[in-house]
């Protein structure tokens, strides 16, 4: 079963509270998305970590439901 | 729970190798999109790196996983070092990181420009 939109959102802000979650539909299809999330917990962390805590908000999913979900992370840039 | 022997396998291939590409498929014939893509970075910036087909190994397809606790593959080791999958590569490259990473870590890049 695909995820929809918005529970993808949820399940990031869930573990991420402080984060900004977009989420695009790429193909229209409800299958394969690319999510942009900007969170001040990223800060001073590897890109790896950053997706890995997106990963995990995603509690397994991501490989098996989402097979196609590309990820963008970054830290909010300094005012 | 990551199987002993695979982790094995895994420590020394990234061990015995500078670049490691975990895919799907194999670099001259890749078989999904996003391994597809992260060849394609390689081979445009003229690095040698050994190709692993997770497809052919059932354990290893989910060891590897386990492994980065990464969820996905493609998977990019340089020097030991779980570098990304596909996005971080994709990004890294686009910004110029990629060959930052490269350089500093000594590998050699045929074309650096």
């Amino acid at each position: 079963m695909p995820m929809q939109a918005h529970d993808i959102e949820t399940m990031i802000k869930e573990d991420i509270p402080d984060a900004d979650v977009k989420i695009e539909d790429l193909r229209g299809d409800g299958d394969h998305y690319a999510v942009y999330v900007v969170s001040p917990s990223f800060k001073g962390k590897t890109r790896v970590q950053q997706h890995q805590m997106v990963y995990n908000a995603l509690q397994g999913r991501m490989g098996n439901e989402l097979h196609a979900l590309a990820v963008q992370t970054s830290a909010p840039k300094e005012q | 729970m990551v199987d002993q022997a695979v982790s094995d396998r895994i420590s020394q291939e990234i061990k015995d190798n500078e670049v490691t590409l975990y895919m799907k498929g194999t670099p001259v014939f890749p078989q999904c999109g996003f391994s597809a893509a992260v060849v394609q970075v390689l081979n445009h910036l003229g690095v040698k790196f050994h190709g692993v087909n997770v497809l052919e190994d059932p354990g290893l397809r989910q060891g590897i996983k386990d492994f980065s606790n990464w969820p996905t593959i493609p998977q990019l080791y340089v020097k030991g070092e779980f570098v990304g999958g596909c996005d971080i590569i994709r990004e890294m490259f686009q910004t110029g990181e990629l060959q930052d990473t490269l350089k500093e870590k000594g590998v050699e890049m045929e074309n650096a420009a």
